[in-house]
């Protein structure tokens, strides 16, 4: 009795932390090691040395002005948009709240050439003189991240209880004052969570910055890259790649505090979706400004890969079960598109397994401070994938996982595994409120009407995560259709998924490969909206706190 | 690091994973079949740029008794650093694409053996400067070259540029797009072209450059694509940093002249090599392989697949190449060996000049 | 038979319960009755195997209950809200033991239980159609339905309103009389535990501080505060304490102590007081008077004597609703 408790708590950690700890610490710190031990021996003075560079500070300034910036404006609009989307009822909200999830999924390569069309000098937005501003890194950076905080919060506010807000308005207070008093306090968990996901997402950004920023402007995650591929200077490589990390958990800790547990034994009445009002008036123009920011760029690529020879056609779309001009592919865009969606399979089942433990295991009740703790901080270390860049964890599996029995650098199993990593916090932020919202005692009832363990997990949580369970597969879905980071170091030739080939495609030159990686674009993004809204359609109702 | 010791491995990994029974329409099943242990393979590591017809594929199996399994992932640099940080214990048994301004760092590392190859005739020229023991040889080369849109030029009664000096006379403000030193290879060959020009005064002349308005960009595709008026976007630049070969491929239907072309005095030349790895665990195969590669069908391909020029002499170029790319006689070059020990502080004192 | 010997449960590093040993024969009912934070649920946790023991020995008929795990004991558990499963419908929620335990004939005896409780006919209905006293229902019947060795019952009335607490309390003792189940339940209400059980443990910071025949408990409670909790309206002492025992004709003690209803309005009465203030109930007429050498103290009067504010009155002391307190 006394010992079943933890070895319960260390049965379900194995499989996620062997996993993570082989496809991700090892990796990642045999390349912290390669810097830190650059001549076999310990030389922490080079790590030390490049944070004193001016360049450092630079670049670690304009990360997080930049991911603040970003993530400011993704609250901002995404705020109205959630209430929108998740409070008011009108025709056509499911598509739009598809159509906003799209970004999530694109590859930074290819909405990259779609913004700088955009912005760029002869783009219809041209004369704003954005392209290679700040301006325009902030705005990729909120088009990819917005949908993060539109579900995130918006799932809270649909659950959230409307009485303590009619209370206030019985007590004479302003729609307003309902918002500021009892409603934004309430989304306060809801909101710091999807801030904190996003400010991740904004500081680890790569593509956005480098294609966006026209090489004005440095990130830490940039400049780790070039730093690694380009220079091999692995210590400074390392230095910053250790800032992050403290970064990564820091902002993790600070988050995990202000993310105050609601009291999952209260019954909740839940509001019906009402139809927009008078009042609504400047959250839906809000909502409609955004879906015209996300709509813009697609929109580019839409009308690029409809180009053809300075006329309209379809021949773009023809050619994508072709090879390319010139043999630019070895497979046709449409075996990879094949590829892409049994790798997101994978990844998906494999992320959702792990995911689903990792959520079981840090909800189940504490009972002393020291479980408490070791749940916590499991919490976060499966957060840490966010927090470091892909190029770091690529070149850590060629040196770590190259001895048997784990020589695993040449392995299938690879891709879908480090895009699993990829997804597996999204999933487990969805799964985790749900299941901390189920009152424990639900499980005791169960167990002393003679269920055991695995009974009273399908009796009590099934039927309530079920639906956000599939909703997680959907985010996991979409994020590995979309990875390019990881996935480009360790594809197999024969086998490249979508964006690979996109950004193959456009590493060649040809009109015909430029039209055809614009439409492979569109059709990976039709592919995801379309697994976005039959998720959708589920109605899960409750779903993605972050 | 037997291969069955691979397989082993993964299917570890998957019975770890196997939480959860896998959908029918996944790949993982199908997958793991074809990591089935042989040891008649030859593995070629790669950048993202390799490609050879599938019928030359064939041939060299049928020839060799090998299967050829092609690893590709980054780019020419990706791929240098990936050979140094898995010296002696490689991922395959040759590489391909490591170019002269990557060559010295693998080198330096130990990363080739020597492999006292039979080089084709005209190729000679293009080995390696202080490869004494043949760990490098020579398949293709290309030129790094400003490019410009003669239509463009022909409209606005303007002259194009013919040389380095040319892009910062203030006629030319605002035209010129480029790809970055730190972010691109094709970026990195201009920054060396105008070193092996200017010296130690390159620093000065980036600075004119910047401030006759060149923009810079992440990636080559970005410069061409998006900014170059020839590049199928709405580009509104008519230089852009390319290659020699690249008026070839703005020939309009049924036209007998290209819209663009290169500038041969702004030229730098770029020489890719192929490698037997140290730790190779089949050698033989890696030998025949680049044999292979200097072969005459396999340069002939070079063009059409690559988008290269052979290294051999005597090969015939596909019809619009013979016509439209043309290479310099007197490229731009900068010694490996310099470019190994300066590469950093150039980038660096680049990358203060162009965001200054 | 449950049997508790020295049991000590810790909860976060904090003791809860503390060297508790409790014996329960079968087919008794027995109540933990204590304020919230004495550790009385604690020790429900414990027997049903959701919390360790720290020191001590859980047995049932002899043979020591750690390492059976929950799903094991046979020990069903009803909880103060019930915590039906919301998706299932009443008959699937009752029948859920069944079901597990594969039993022929589930269907039958879903419906025999559904009767026993009053709830014949509600077994397609979800539990969010149900009130309060009707879930509550629900959930004994299916905490009844695997016959378990022992029912925990865990506050299983506090959440209902008081009138439909009562009749439930009295339907309950009558079920489980029935079904002749052994049963311990927790509550921090006198009543529902007079009415439930048969016998009576009084919990206090986490050890029993009384344990006996609930009629035994109730008239003579070990100390002040148990006989504060056990409904007793105020304790005396001293020369209170004695002025009241001898207008009982009972020998004087240290400390008594006297339910609300214990002085009544009495012609012959044995106190004399005046009327501070009074107030009519359907039951009777509540006072409180100001008695020389007691102060102002409650009681009761019949409602056809309603005195007002400022009039003296006479008071009877009814014996048997006094308590003396032993030691105090």
């Amino acid at each position: 009795m006394r010992w079943s408790r933890p070895l319960t708590l260390a049965g379900l950690a194995v499989v996620p932390v062997l996993v993570l700890g082989l496809f991700f610490v090892l990796p990642v710190s045999g390349m912290l090691a390669r810097g830190l031990w650059p001549h076999g021996s310990f030389e922490p003075g080079g790590v030390l040395e490049v944070l004193g560079r001016p360049r450092v500070h630079r670049v670690v300034w304009f990360t997080l002005w930049s991911a603040s910036a970003g993530t400011l404006v993704s609250v901002l609009l995404g705020l109205p948009a959630a209430y929108a989307l998740h409070r008011l009822d009108f025709r056509g909200r499911g598509a739009v709240r598809a159509a906003l999830l799209v970004p999530f999924v694109l590859p930074t390569v290819v909405v990259g050439v779609a913004f700088r069309e955009l912005l760029g000098e002869g783009g219809p937005l041209g004369f704003l003189g954005l392209d290679g501003s700040p301006v325009a890194i902030v705005a990729g950076l909120v088009f990819f991240n917005v949908s993060v905080v539109i579900r995130a919060v918006g799932a809270a506010w649909e659950s959230l209880d409307p009485r303590p807000g009619e209370a206030a308005a019985a007590l004479g207070a302003r729609p307003v004052q309902v918002l500021r008093t009892v409603t934004l306090p309430a989304l306060r968990p809801a909101i710091v969570s999807a801030a904190s996901v996003v400010f991740l997402f904004c500081a680890t950004a790569f593509g956005v910055v480098l294609t966006l920023g026209g090489l004005k402007y440095s990130s830490v995650e940039t400049e780790i890259y070039l730093l690694t591929t380009n220079l091999l200077d692995l210590p400074a490589a390392a230095a910053l790649s250790i800032l992050q990390l403290v970064a990564v958990v820091s902002l993790l800790v600070v988050a995990g505090r202000l993310r105050a547990v609601p009291d999952p034994s209260v019954a909740r009445a839940v509001a019906r979706p009402r139809r927009p009002a008078r009042g609504d008036r400047l959250v839906l123009a809000t909502t409609a400004l955004l879906l015209v920011l996300v709509a813009a760029p697609i929109a580019t690529l839409v009308t690029g890969s409809l180009q053809v020879e300075g006329g309209w056609g379809l021949a773009n779309y023809r050619a994508l079960a072709t090879n390319g001009t010139h043999q630019a592919l070895l497979v046709p865009v449409t075996e990879a598109l094949v590829t892409s969606l049994r790798t997101a399979v994978d990844a998906t089942w494999m992320s959702l397994s792990m995911g689903l433990l990792v959520a079981v295991l840090v909800t189940r009740r504490s009972r002393t401070r020291t479980e408490r703790r070791v749940r916590g901080a499991l919490d976060g270390f499966f957060m840490l994938p966010l927090g470091v860049s892909a190029v770091t964890l690529g070149f850590g599996f060629l040196i770590t996982l190259n001895h048997p029995p784990i020589d695993l650098r040449d392995s299938p199993l690879l891709v879908p595994i480090a895009q699993a990593l990829v997804a597996l916090p999204l999933v487990v932020r969805t799964i985790v409120p749900v299941l901390a919202g189920i009152d424990d005692r639900q499980r005791q009832a169960a167990a002393s009407l003679g269920a055991g363990p695995l009974r009273a997990l399908w009796t009590v949580d099934l039927p309530v995560v079920w639906k956000p369970l599939l909703a997680a597969s959907g985010f996991a879905f979409a994020a590995s259709l979309g990875e390019f980071g990881a996935t480009s170091f360790l594809v197999r030739d024969e086998h490249p998924t979508v964006p690979v080939v996109i950004f193959r495609l456009l590493g060649h030159p040809g009109a015909m490969n430029y039209g055809m990686a614009l439409a492979a674009s569109v059709v990976l993004a039709a592919t995801t909206a379309a697994v976005m809204f039959a998720v959708e359609r589920l109605r899960v109702p409750s779903v993605g706190a972050f | 690091m037997s291969s069955s010791f691979r397989a082993l491995a993964a299917k570890l990994a998957a019975t770890l994973l196997l939480t959860v029974g896998a959908s029918s329409c996944s790949a993982v099943g199908e997958k793991s079949a074809d990591q089935t242990p042989s040891s008649d393979e030859v593995v070629l590591v790669t950048h993202d740029s390799f490609g050879l017809p599938k019928k030359l594929v064939r041939q060299f199996e049928a020839e060799s008794g090998y299967t050829l399994v092609v690893h590709r992932s980054g780019d020419a640099g990706t791929l240098a650093n990936k050979l140094v940080l898995t010296q002696g214990n490689p991922t395959g048994d040759v590489a391909f694409g490591v170019d002269n301004t990557f060559a010295s760092r693998t080198l330096d590392a130990d990363v080739f053996a020597p492999y006292a190859h039979s080089l084709p005739a005209g190729a000679d020229d293009f080995a390696l400067p202080g490869d004494d023991d043949q760990r490098l040889t020579p398949v293709d080369n290309g030129n790094v070259c400003v490019n410009v849109d003669d239509t463009w030029f022909a409209d606005h009664d303007l002259a194009p540029p013919t040389s380095l000096d040319d892009l910062t006379d203030p006629a030319y403000e605002d035209l010129f797009v480029l790809p970055g030193a730190a972010t691109s290879s094709t970026g990195m060959a201009f920054l060396l072209a105008t070193v092996a020009a200017y010296g130690d005064a390159w620093p000065d002349y980036w600075a004119d450059l910047m401030g006759n308005g060149a923009k810079l960009t992440a990636g080559w595709e970005d410069a061409y694509y998006v900014d170059f008026t020839q590049g199928g976007g709405k580009g509104e630049r008519p230089i852009v940093l390319s290659y020699d070969s690249s008026p070839a491929f703005t020939v309009p239907k049924g036209s007998d002249t290209s819209n663009t072309s290169a500038l041969l005095d702004t030229c730098f030349e770029q020489v890719e090599y192929a490698g037997v790895l140290e730790g190779a665990e089949n050698v033989d195969g890696a030998e025949q392989l680049i044999d292979f590669l200097g072969s005459p069908e396999v340069q002939a391909a070079l063009p059409e697949s690559m988008y290269v020029f052979p290294v051999a002499d005597g090969i015939d170029l596909p019809a619009d190449w013979a016509s439209y790319a043309v290479q310099p006689s007197d490229p731009y070059a900068v010694d490996p060996a310099d470019i190994a020990a300066h590469r950093d502080d150039w980038l660096r004192e680049w990358s203060d000049v162009t965001t200054r | 038979m449950l049997t508790l010997e020295n049991v000590s449960v810790s909860y976060d590093g904090k003791a809860a319960v503390v060297d508790v040993s409790l014996d329960l024969p079968d087919g008794e009912v027995l109540a933990v009755l204590g304020p919230s934070g004495c550790g009385k649920s604690t020790l429900l946790r414990a027997v049903a195997g959701l919390e360790p023991t720290g020191a001590g020995r859980i047995s049932w008929d002899g043979s020591d209950l750690a390492g059976v795990p929950t799903h094991k004991r046979g020990f069903a558990l009803m909880f103060q809200d019930g915590q039906l499963f919301t998706h299932l419908t009443v008959a699937r929620n009752v029948g859920y033991a069944l079901r597990l335990r594969r039993t022929p004939d589930a269907a039958k005896r879903v419906g025999e239980l559904l009767e026993l409780v009053g709830l014949e006919g509600y077994g397609d209905r979800l539990p969010g159609t149900l009130s309060g006293g009707e879930r509550q229902r629900v959930a004994l019947a299916r905490s009844l339905a695997v016959e378990p060795r022992l029912l925990l019952l865990d506050e299983p009335l506090s959440a209902l309103d008081a009138g439909l607490r009562e009749r439930l309390a009295g339907e309950l003792r009558e079920i489980l009389r029935a079904a002749g189940t052994t049963a311990l339940m927790v509550t921090h209400d006198h009543e529902e535990a007079f009415t439930v059980a048969d016998r009576l443990a009084v919990m206090q910071d986490g050890r029993v501080v009384q344990e006996g025949v609930i009629a035994e408990v109730w008239r003579a409670p070990a100390d002040p505060d148990t006989a504060l909790f056990l409904g007793y309206a105020r304790v005396l002492r001293g020369d209170a304490a004695t002025t009241v025992l001898t207008a009982a004709g009972l020998p004087g003690a240290a400390a008594v102590a006297v339910r609300r209803s214990a002085l009544s309005v009495s012609a012959d009465g044995a106190l004399a007081g005046v009327v501070v203030s009074s107030r009519a109930t359907p039951e009777q007429v509540r006072l409180v008077v100001d008695v020389a050498g007691l102060g102002e103290i409650d009681a009761v009067g019949p409602l056809d004597v309603h005195p007002g504010p400022g009039e003296g009155i006479r008071l009877a002391v009814d014996p048997t609703r006094l308590a003396v307190i032993p030691g105090a």
